[in-house]
C-alpha cells in the first residue's frame, strides 16, 4: 500500500462514520438504534471481546524466561542491583510495572541513533514520543473520569473536585479543560510524528492512523460540542443513566442534537473496536513476558509449558549398549566389564 | 490457563471499574432522578427559544456581560426582532428568581459549579 492510501483509507473511514452519524439523525426511526441499540451492543462487544482476547493470552505458554532487562541483575551482597531494570523479586516487579503502567518508563528509554557526518554515530536520548504519549494518556485519563458526571447521580465529589481542577484556567466560557487543549495537541503531534519521519511512515499500518483518527473524531467532536456547536446535555444526561440503569427510554427533557449523535457513534465504534485493535496494549501491558517475569533464571529453573518428555540415550546407556563391541574395537570405556572406572 | 487467579483477579478487577457507573446508581438508588427546575413565571417564552436556552444560556450571559459592561449596549435584539433590555436582575432575575429551586437543580445535576456566584450575590426572595 502506497503511504497515501495509508492515511486516506482510515481518514475516510472515519468520515464515513461521521456521515452515517448526520444520516441516523436526519431519520428520526433510526434514533433508537442510533441512542440505545448501539450503545449496547457496542458496549457487549467491548466487554466480552476484551475478556475473550484476555483469556486466549492467558492460555499461551511462555516457553523461556525472558525480562528485558537493562541492568545488574541480583548477585553478591557487594555488587550493587539494580532493582528496576533487573527485578529478583515481585516487590521489585511491581514497581517496575507501576513505573511501566503510569510513566511508560520504557518508552521514556528510547533512544536515537544517527549519523553525524563522516560515518560517525551519534547516540542520544529521544523522549519526544513519550512525552507526547504521556500527555495523550493522562488527558484521556482525566477526560474518561470528567465523564463520570454524566453517569453517575449524585456526582461523586471527586469527579466534580478534577473538573474544576481541569477547567481552572477559567478560559471563555464554558470553561476550557487543559486536558482538551492538551490531548487535541497531543494527537496532532503523534499523527505527524507518524507522517513527517520516513522510518515511522514507513511502519505505520492503515490500522494505527485507523486508531489515531478515531480517537481524535471522538476529541475533536466532544471539545467542539462543548465550546461551539452545543446540545443540552441536561437531556444526555437523562440518556445515559436510563442506559446504566438498563430501563431505555428516549423520553427525554429535551431533545440531542447532532454534534451529540456524531460523537456517540465514534465512541461506540471505538469501543466495539477496541478489543481487536492495537489498543489492547492497555491489559496487553499485564500480559508483556518481558516486563512481568523476574530475572531469577539463574536460581530457578523456568520450565518450558509445552515441553515434552523426550526419550533420551545417555552416554552410559550407549556404553552398556556396545561396550563388548567397543572392547573389540579398543575404544576407551569409561566403565569396563567388571564394573571399574 | 495459566496464571489463573491473578488473570482471573485482574478481570474482576475490570469489570469492577468498567461497570462502575451501574453498580453506583443502584448503591445511590437515584438512577430515576431528573431535575424538575422550578419557574414562578406568567412568560411562556425566555429571551430565545427554549431549546436555544438550554444549550447556550451561558454564552448568551456572557455575551450580555460583555455587552452591557463592555461595550455600553443596552437593548438586545432577540433571533424573533423583540428587544430585551439587557440587564441581568431587570430582566433574567424577573423570572429565574429562585437560585436553589431553578439555576442549581440542573447545575448539580450537571455537576458543573458555574462562578456567576463568586462575585455576585445570590438575589434574595422580597417578602
Amino acid at each position: 500500500m502506497m503511504s497515501a492510501q495509508k492515511v486516506v483509507v482510515p481518514l475516510s473511514a472515519v468520515l464515513a462514520l461521521v456521515l452515517l452519524a448526520c444520516v441516523g439523525y436526519v431519520f428520526a426511526p433510526l434514533h433508537y438504534f442510533m441512542l440505545v441499540i448501539l450503545p449496547y451492543l457496542c458496549g457487549v462487544i467491548f466487554i466480552a471481546g476484551f475478556i475473550y482476547r484476555i483469556i486466549r493470552w492467558a492460555q499461551s505458554p511462555v516457553p523461556f524466561n525472558i525480562p528485558t532487562v537493562c541492568g545488574q541483575e541480583e548477585s553478591l551482597h557487594w555488587i550493587r542491583q539494580d532493582k528496576q531494570g533487573s527485578p529478583s523479586n515481585y516487590l521489585q516487579l511491581t514497581w517496575r510495572m507501576l513505573l511501566e503502567i503510569f510513566f511508560f518508563r520504557s518508552l521514556f528509554r528510547n533512544s536515537k541513533t544517527e549519523q553525524a557526518g563522516q560515518g560517525r554515530l551519534v547516540y542520544g536520548g529521544n523522549q519526544w514520543l513519550w512525552l507526547g504519549s504521556l500527555a495523550f494518556h493522562w488527558s484521556l485519563f482525566v477526560i474518561i473520569f470528567r465523564h463520570l458526571r454524566f453517569f453517575t447521580e449524585p456526582v461523586p465529589a471527586l469527579v466534580i473536585w478534577l473538573t474544576e481542577l481541569d477547567g481552572i484556567l477559567q478560559l471563555a466560557i464554558p470553561t476550557l479543560f487543559i486536558t482538551d487543549f492538551v490531548i487535541l495537541a497531543a494527537l496532532t503531534y503523534l499523527f505527524i510524528r507518524r507522517v513527517a519521519f520516513a522510518q515511522a511512515r514507513f511502519i505505520s499500518l492503515p490500522s494505527d492512523y485507523l486508531a489515531l483518527f478515531l480517537i481524535l473524531g471522538v476529541a475533536l467532536s466532544g471539545v467542539l460540542m462543548r465550546s461551539i456547536f452545543r446540545v443540552d446535555l441536561v437531556a444526555v444526561k437523562d440518556l445515559a443513566l436510563s442506559i446504566i440503569t438498563f430501563r431505555p427510554s428516549l423520553n427525554l427533557s429535551g431533545s440531542v442534537g447532532l454534534p451529540f449523535f456524531i460523537h456517540l457513534l465514534l465512541v461506540c465504534c471505538l469501543l466495539a473496536y477496541f478489543p481487536f485493535s492495537k489498543m489492547m496494549h492497555a491489559p496487553g501491558v499485564f500480559f508483556s513476558p518481558t516486563r512481568n517475569m523476574l530475572n531469577d533464571s539463574r536460581r530457578k529453573r523456568h520450565v518450558n509449558p509445552w515441553d515434552r518428555p523426550v526419550r533420551v540415550h545417555t552416554y552410559a546407556e550407549y556404553e552398556d549398549e556396545f561396550r563388548v563391541q567397543m572392547k573389540k574395537a579398543g575404544l576407551p570405556l569409561e566403565i569396563d566389564e567388571a564394573g571399574n572406572k | 490457563m495459566y496464571d489463573k487467579g491473578k488473570v482471573i483477579l485482574g478481570l474482576a478487577i475490570f469489570l469492577c471499574l468498567a461497570s462502575f457507573p451501574a453498580w453506583y446508581i443502584v448503591l445511590t438508588g437515584k438512577g430515576d432522578y431528573r431535575p424538575a427546575p422550578v419557574l414562578a413565571t406568567s412568560e411562556n417564552q425566555c429571551v430565545e427559544s427554549k431549546q436555544y436556552m438550554r444549550e447556550y444560556h451561558m454564552q448568551l450571559l456572557n455575551q450580555w456581560r460583555d455587552d452591557a459592561v463592555r461595550n455600553g449596549r443596552a437593548i438586545y435584539t432577540a433571533t424573533d426582532n423583540r428587544t430585551y433590555d439587557i440587564n441581568l436582575t431587570g430582566t433574567c432575575l424577573n423570572c429565574h428568581s429562585n437560585k436553589a429551586e431553578f439555576c442549581d437543580s440542573c447545575h448539580n445535576y450537571q455537576g458543573v459549579a458555574p462562578n456567576c456566584w463568586d462575585c455576585h450575590n445570590v438575589p434574595v426572595m422580597g417578602k
